[in-house]
């Protein structure tokens, strides 16, 4: 074991696949001399050189299109966009490339691609470098999504994601990156895709989340034991693979649920749980299936974000009515 | 470094070089470099104490920005922005206030003023070329007066958006002016990963002129500019420029270049300043000394501090905020979020 945080365990899972394999290289914009916007590829270009730790031009649509046919030549490229907000800049290479590659060519070619980016708010970040556009990407089929809460899954997930022959969209939650320090394996011990965690155990109602939310729906249940609430919360771990069957027994359990996430409400992937609960254990659920959310307008900058990102209390009031039903 | 150049880095003039720019001109120039390297240090200080978002300093790519600006016409002509042109913005109208307000995080009190021909910052790099050539194409197709001057760095210069937007704007042959700002960074990345080859030399397979001129010398980018929009104006279609420059500081707030910058590079570019080549050549024609600049800074100080006060005191920003200007009819569910957000937090 280890101590480390988020950017040190990513770092960490970083260098162990370069190690171990020295198909994986990390290619992006600032990623070589700077070691990252974020430090999370710092030391990388001294260790494995300028071949595997490449600063690329400034093209978002490079970075990946390139990653695609290097993948096609049997490297294992790691790319960082700097921001997920830029992966818009080159959608064209994720959504209709690299996630149908495979089923465009019949399984003749695989891309594997993982695509590393921070997200998400609460550092003032200036405009498109917070938006949580995860649900995009679900929509995409062909890729995964994984957005790990914690330093350990950090580390677990991305070992597995660099292993995955298909390609992954693996997004680190910027708020959380030097947040705090904790025991994280070493070695070999990835995390399996598609298997949530119980990040806090509750028999009342079930509180669901993903990357930076799943800190804020802790300090919401902790709030909520205060007032004799028992909520649990679920760490998704990963969109893509979904556990169905680890939320259906949890939700069947309290009978009920509230989904929070930092994107907007309309057709969030909080609408997709909501339909998949109702679908998978209706006749369990005690009340409607709740979301939190930001809400339906961009993502803005300043101080603004206060009021557009969910907040403890606005879970709270969630959960409270939840359980009242 | 080179390019055209009408001064040398000691401001003075080169054998046989005509300045198009005149003495009150020039000291106007120097007037809004001044002016933009005093609302950098204003705003770093801001954003140290907490009190600003990111800022992005126009330090040592003044002569750059400012003469190309001086070649438009505010009344007629626009400006696409990336997001490191301040005084170019205040020159063309943009009120100072608003712009400190942008940064204190007042978007409302921040809106340009309607009958301000500039285009919002724009930090997703090289989108904004695209909307240039549009804008320039919609008003040559509508009879309209007014040139578009498109900013961007040599980062954006990568972007599949440069090329498109060029493209478009050679086959259209539109009135607009490309001023690609090469300050040698993108964050930590240097000059030498963009690209292979010169970067106005492009403009060639773009089908127009392309012209490197010597960022830090503002009469050279002023004529070059003048040209350009007066071609564009004539209905000659578009030019790329490039500036050669340096960025004297950081990327923005965030970024610590002592990470990455090669030693004595900063010293290099210090010694190009392109403030002092100016000062040069005012001082060696009888019209800048000492004594004429102190009046001027202290002149800048007090329109800056002035200018922060009356940002500090326009409204911040509030939760309804959120809501207004996404749609112009909003549907009717972000109304009742509005009204659910308001609710708990109050206006």
């Amino acid at each position: 074991m280890a101590s480390f945080t988020m950017v040190e365990a990513i770092r960490d899972a970083l260098a162990y696949e370069m190690e171990r394999d020295e198909r994986v290289m990390v290619l992006g914009l600032d990623v070589g001399r700077l070691g990252g916007v974020f430090r999370v590829t710092y030391g990388l270009l001294e260790r494995f050189g300028p071949d595997r730790v490449v600063d690329m031009p400034l093209a978002e649509g490079a970075i990946l299109g390139s990653s695609l046919g290097l993948a096609l030549s049997g490297l294992v490229p790691v790319p960082e966009i700097q921001f997920l907000g830029f992966t818009h800049q080159a959608f064209h290479q994720i959504g209709p490339q690299l996630a149908r590659y495979r089923f465009r060519s019949r399984g003749r070619y695989h891309c594997q691609v993982t695509i590393r980016a921070p997200f998400g708010g609460g550092v003032r970040t200036p405009e498109f470098h917070p938006d949580a556009i995860e649900a995009q990407f679900v929509q995409t089929p062909g890729i995964k999504v994984v957005c790990p809460a914690t330093p350990a899954d950090a580390r677990g997930l991305l070992l597995t994601a660099i292993r995955d022959p298909d390609p992954v969209l693996f997004i680190e939650p910027q708020r959380l990156y030097r947040r705090g320090r904790e025991e994280v394996p070493e070695g070999d011990a990835t995390v399996p895709f598609g298997r949530l965690r119980i990040a806090r155990p509750g028999s009342d109602l079930t509180l669901i989340a993903w990357s930076a939310a799943v800190e804020l729906c802790l300090r919401a249940a902790e709030r909520l034991e205060e007032e004799g609430i028992s909520a649990g919360v679920l760490d998704l771990r990963t969109l893509v693979p979904l556990d169905v069957a680890g939320l259906v027994a949890e939700v069947s359990r309290t009978g009920r649920a509230v989904v929070v996430h930092e994107a907007p409400l309309s057709a969030g992937f909080g609408a997709e749980i909501a339909a998949t609960l109702q679908e998978e254990c209706f006749y369990s659920l005690d009340a409607p299936v709740a979301r939190v959310t930001a809400w339906d307008s961009p993502y803005p900058t300043g101080p603004l974000e206060t009021w557009y990102l969910p907040t403890v209390e606005r879970v709270v009031r969630t959960a409270r009515r939840t359980a009242a039903t | 470094m080179a390019g055209y150049r009408i001064l040398d880095p000691e401001g003075n003039l080169l054998d046989g070089a005509r300045p198009r720019l005149d003495l009150e001109g020039t000291v106007e120039g120097l007037r809004w470099m001044l002016l933009s390297r005093a609302f950098d240090a204003r705003a770093t200080a801001m954003h140290r104490q907490g009190r600003f978002g990111t800022y992005s300093p126009v330090r040592g790519q003044e002569a750059s920005v400012v003469g190309s600006s001086m070649a438009l016409d505010p009344g007629l002509d626009w400006i696409a922005p990336s997001y490191r042109e301040l005084p170019a913005l205040i020159r063309h109208g943009m009120p100072l206030e608003r712009a400190f307000a942008g940064y204190l995080g007042k978007g409302k009190a921040a809106r340009i003023p309607d009958e301000v021909r500039l285009l919002p910052n724009q930090v997703a790099l090289a989108t904004q070329l695209q909307h240039a050539v549009g804008l320039a194409w919609g008003l040559a197709l509508q009879r309209k007066p007014g040139v578009v001057m498109a900013y961007c760095g040599d980062g954006a210069s990568s972007e599949g958006d440069f090329h498109e937007a060029c493209n478009l704007a050679g086959v259209k042959r539109v009135p607009v002016v490309f001023v690609l700002v090469n300050n040698q960074w993108a964050i930590s990345t240097p000059r030498s990963v963009q690209s292979a080859g010169e970067l106005y030399r492009r403009a060639e397979g773009y089908g127009f002129p392309g012209v490197q001129v010597d960022g830090n010398d503002l009469l050279a980018v002023y004529e070059v500019a003048k040209e350009a929009v007066d071609r564009a104006r004539a209905g000659e279609g578009p030019t790329l420029i490039e500036c050669l420059t340096h960025r004297q500081s950081f990327h923005n707030t965030t970024d610590n270049p002592r990470l990455y910058l090669p030693e004595g590079w900063l010293e290099q570019a210090e010694r190009e300043d392109p403030i002092r080549r100016v000062e040069a050549y005012l001082a060696a024609r009888g019209v800048w000394d000492e004594s004429v600049r102190a009046a001027v800074e202290a002149e800048i100080a007090e329109q800056i501090e002035g200018a922060l006060e009356a940002a500090l005191a326009l409204p911040a920003a509030g939760p309804a905020d959120l809501f207004d200007e996404v749609y112009a009819d909003p549907p009717e569910r972000l109304r009742r979020q509005r009204e659910e957000l308001l609710g708990q937090v109050g206006d």
